[in-house]
């Protein structure tokens, strides 16, 4: 087992390097930072003093090695265009992103599973044909889409609910804000969280369904029925808790998928997270905010993989076996 | 004694009257882009500059239309001092009993102060502050200002130089603008703000919202009668709209063109499209002896004016106004809008859309097929941009001139073009606004032939280069008799037209979404000036 997570933890140290890599090496072209922060009027010499301040000029793996060494230590610099220590603008963001996912997550999963059960056991009826068509049209519009026909009825047509933001937030321990606290901020929740969650929920449901399918028509599960077992017996404790090593897996994925694909979400809704401030800074060309974003998403990822990966040899006892060979 | 107990039952009445109607009433608007400091010497930006306005002042406001009225100077005049270089020195009378936000008295000493923090290290606003080479104290609301050369239009550069407290920059270690430098974390004034003007800032989260409040103590009278003004940066145009549309905002801009019509069917709102002062043109480099991005080798064929002239009538203004900008555009013949001082109407006329004539002058300069060549241009900075090239380009292709549109999001355009990027371009689209609202400006920027000792034509792209237009250029930088001033403006101007030294493309319209529950000003320079904001 500690071998196991030694190994992984070696593998993460590689992927985050990699990242690392990937992402500073990709931010030399995406244009001139030093355009995006004067204004028309200044001149060259003002432009070249304030590439070789920035570093701009020193060679690519001076760079690289000040920049990883730095993030290290959570330190990613100052964004160019806030002229505040990146950590901080992100640790502002963080509450807004994972607030969002959170209620996301809930969503898919506690609407994915028992619609992919439901859908499952009653595959012929007329309700399931139903869910199931909806399902492929949250599966094949994009975010972007679902975002703004949900904000055209709600709060345009309907004027039920606010179009963008997130309303009033309330500060807890200082740095983290919530919206859950008042009406304002649960009521700007609703859109964002559906939009978000619309698609982890279709996939979520169509694979546990599948999955189902499948397992209801193995041996053990008609000899849980021989043997005389209650349908929700066989159904809930046998069939549903094997369909799951799968589900883990996925839904481990999805949940950092949440958190990164929460751009789009975000962007649509002006909702004030992590995903609207990189978005924002790619059109800046803030260096150190995207640097400190994507390596934080790969962060998250890793993590969630390690989670995934020990939660697999908890539930699967055949990768214990294996170990032990 | 009884005429100052008079005066103070006036003023009484008239903070009455002025609080009276104040019952709290707040303007939402929003913006595409954010607020990315408080400290108004960071960033020379229209809506940063636009914004701070309404938080500190300058020495002169501009009115609704732009003229230049007294601010926190109440007069000013070029002094008859024979020991300076006649028109170099002005005198200042500044406004008494004008207090900051914080309750500091504005003095003499606070403008000294603010012109060498503009000049400091970091700031952007180098550019205003060099226009005045020293400031002498006479007492505590009276200056002497020197300039470096006679300088007719200071007092209009003078509108965006805003004032900031000495004790306060001093109190808070703000004495130096925020810089752009990495290791800089930004100082207390990027953070904070203490003005003179009708709005304080109640809070600010960077790209999320900004809160300002009315200044109870403000000097001025103004038309506006908001208490509170609450502001969201919204990226996403659709998501701007819908939150017009559904009554949350009171004033949401930019607007794409493509929405005006669904503004105008939806009840309650409005699309607000005035003319920009920006002038969009298509620039030619016109110095290489070999154009880099084109089919022809050995010679530079935009050097010919022959091919400039074909270039030019090659081009349609009415149908890139009709089909691209949904009518909302102002074609234009020369390189500066109407709103602009030295604007001539006379030669404002485009050049005449006429591709017979075109074709023939293309194949007089010895390109009967044509040619090719690649144009730069950006596609999220000016409305429409990369349709205008697009639509450009299918014109030309018509006398058989084969442009390549290479469009390309602002900051690579810019990284690419710029003096920074080597001049590295053939053909372009770019748009310009006078900051001074003066074709001097223009002139000196743009037309005037490159030269980088004396800071002229630094964005004159393809170095479009005539000695006589250079030297009118700095005739009128220092020219003090109005008349004489355009005159020269006028004449350098027809020779930029006579030569097609520029092809001059439209006056682009602004965009903005009103509530009809308010009245805006909607300024030429798109800024919105919350002294003239009424909340119905």
């Amino acid at each position: 087992m500690i071998s196991f997570i030694f190994k992984r933890l070696l593998q993460s140290v590689v992927v985050m390097l990699t990242v690392a890599l990937i992402a500073f090496a990709m931010f030399r072209f995406v244009g001139d930072p030093v355009n995006n922060m004067v204004g028309q009027d200044t001149t060259d010499t003002e432009r070249a003093a304030l590439a070789e301040s920035l570093g701009l000029n020193d060679p690519f793996i001076v760079q690289f090695g000040r920049f990883a060494f730095n993030a290290m230590r959570g330190d990613f610099g100052i964004s160019y265009k806030y002229r505040r220590p990146v950590s901080e603008l992100i640790l502002e963001r963080l509450s807004a992103t994972l607030e969002l996912s959170f209620v996301s997550a809930v969503l898919a999963l506690g609407l994915g599973v028992p619609l992919g059960v439901y859908t499952a056991l009653k595959s012929r009826g007329i309700i399931s044909k139903g869910i199931m068509v909806l399902s492929l049209m949250g599966v094949s519009l994009p975010t972007f889409l679902i975002g703004i026909l949900l904000i055209l009825l709600f709060g345009v047509v309907l004027r039920w609910l606010p179009t963008f933001g997130r309303g009033d937030v309330v500060d807890i321990y200082g740095w983290w804000t919530t919206g859950f606290l008042t009406v304002s901020g649960l009521k700007s929740l609703i859109l964002p969280s559906i939009t978000l969650a619309i698609f982890q929920l279709t996939l979520i449901m169509r694979l546990v369904r599948a999955e189902m399918l499948e397992v209801l028509r193995t041996d053990f599960v008609k000899f849980a029925r021989a043997r005389g077992l209650p349908d929700r017996a066989v159904h809930f404790k046998h069939a549903l808790k094997n369909t799951l090593v799968p589900v883990i897996t996925i839904t481990g994925l999805q949940l950092g998928a949440l958190i990164a694909f929460a751009i789009i979400t975000e962007s649509v809704f002006q909702w004030p997270g992590m995903g609207l401030l990189f978005i924002q800074a790619v059109a800046d060309v803030d260096i150190p905010i995207m640097a400190a974003y994507l390596v934080l998403i790969a962060f998250f990822f890793v993590v969630i993989n390690m989670v995934v990966d020990i939660l697999y040899y908890a539930v699967d006892p055949r990768l214990r076996a294996d170990a032990a060979v | 004694m009884k005429l100052r107990t008079g005066l103070m039952v006036a003023v009484a009445a008239a903070a009455l009257a002025v609080s009276a109607p104040a019952q709290a009433k707040t303007f939402k608007f929003a913006f595409q882009g954010d607020l990315s400091s408080l400290d108004p010497h960071s960033l020379n930006e229209s809506f940063l500059l636009g914004t701070l306005g309404n938080i500190y002042e300058g020495l002169v406001l501009y009115d609704e239309q732009m003229n230049v009225i007294p601010g926190l100077a109440e007069s000013w005049r070029i002094t008859d001092n024979k020991d300076k270089p006649a028109g170099t020195e002005w005198e200042f009378k500044l406004r008494k009993g004008v207090k900051f936000h914080e309750g500091q008295d504005f003095t003499a000493d606070d403008v000294i102060f603010t012109w060498q923090r503009a000049g400091s290290k970091g700031s952007d606003q180098k550019t205003r502050a060099g226009k005045i080479s020293n400031i002498t104290k006479v007492d505590d609301y009276t200056i002497l200002v020197d300039t470096p050369a006679p300088n007719p239009i200071l007092v209009r550069d003078l509108n965006f130089l805003y004032i900031m407290d000495k004790e306060w920059s001093e109190a808070n270690g703000s004495t130096n603008a925020t810089s752009a430098t990495g290791d800089d974390k930004g100082n207390y004034a990027n953070l904070n703000a203490n003005g003179t003007g009708p709005f304080k800032v109640k809070s600010n989260q960077a790209d999320v919202k900004t809160v300002m409040v009315r200044n109870d103590g403000y000097w001025k009278d103004i038309p506006s009668n908001v208490s509170q003004i609450d502001f969201t940066p919204i990226k996403e145009a659709a998501t701007r709209v819908a939150a017009l549309v559904s009554g949350e905002l009171d004033l949401v801009y930019p607007v794409p063109v493509q929405d005006w019509q669904r503004l105008e069917e939806s009840k309650g709102v409005n699309a607000l499209a005035g003319p920009e002062a920006r002038t969009i043109f298509f620039g030619m480099d016109q110095s290489r002896d070999e154009l880099l991005y084109s089919n022809i080798k050995g010679k530079n064929p935009f050097k010919d004016i022959k091919v400039r002239q074909a270039m030019a009538h090659a081009l349609n203004l009415d149908a890139i106004k009709q089909k691209v900008m949904r009518n909302a555009a102002t074609p234009a013949g020369l390189m500066v809008a109407p709103q602009i001082n030295g604007f001539n109407e006379a030669l404002n006329l485009p050049y005449a859309y006429d591709p017979e004539k075109a074709k023939a002058l293309l194949a007089e300069a010895g390109y009967p097929d044509g040619f090719e060549v690649t144009i730069d241009c950006p596609n999220n900075r000016y409305v429409n941009d990369e349709k205008i090239c697009q639509a450009a380009a299918s014109m030309w292709a018509k006398i058989g001139v084969k442009v390549d549109v290479l469009a390309q999001p602002k900051s690579k355009y810019f990284g690419k073009v710029l003096e920074t990027g080597g001049y590295d371009t053939s053909f372009y689209l770019l748009g310009w606004t006078p900051g001074t609202m003066d074709s001097e400006n223009v002139l000196s920027s743009l037309i005037a032939c490159q030269n980088k000792e004396t800071k002229t034509g630094l964005f004159n792209l393809g170095n479009y280069c005539n000695a006589k237009v250079t030297e009118l250029a700095a005739a009128v930088g220092s020219e003090t008799n109005q008349d004489k001033r355009n005159a020269m403006i006028s004449e350098a101007f027809d020779i930029l037209k006579k030569e097609y030294g520029y092809m001059p493309i439209h006056q682009q319209p602004l965009s903005w979404g009103v509530s009809d529950r308010v009245k805006v000003n909607q300024r030429a320079d798109n800024i919105l000036d919350y002294r003239y904001v009424v909340v119905k």
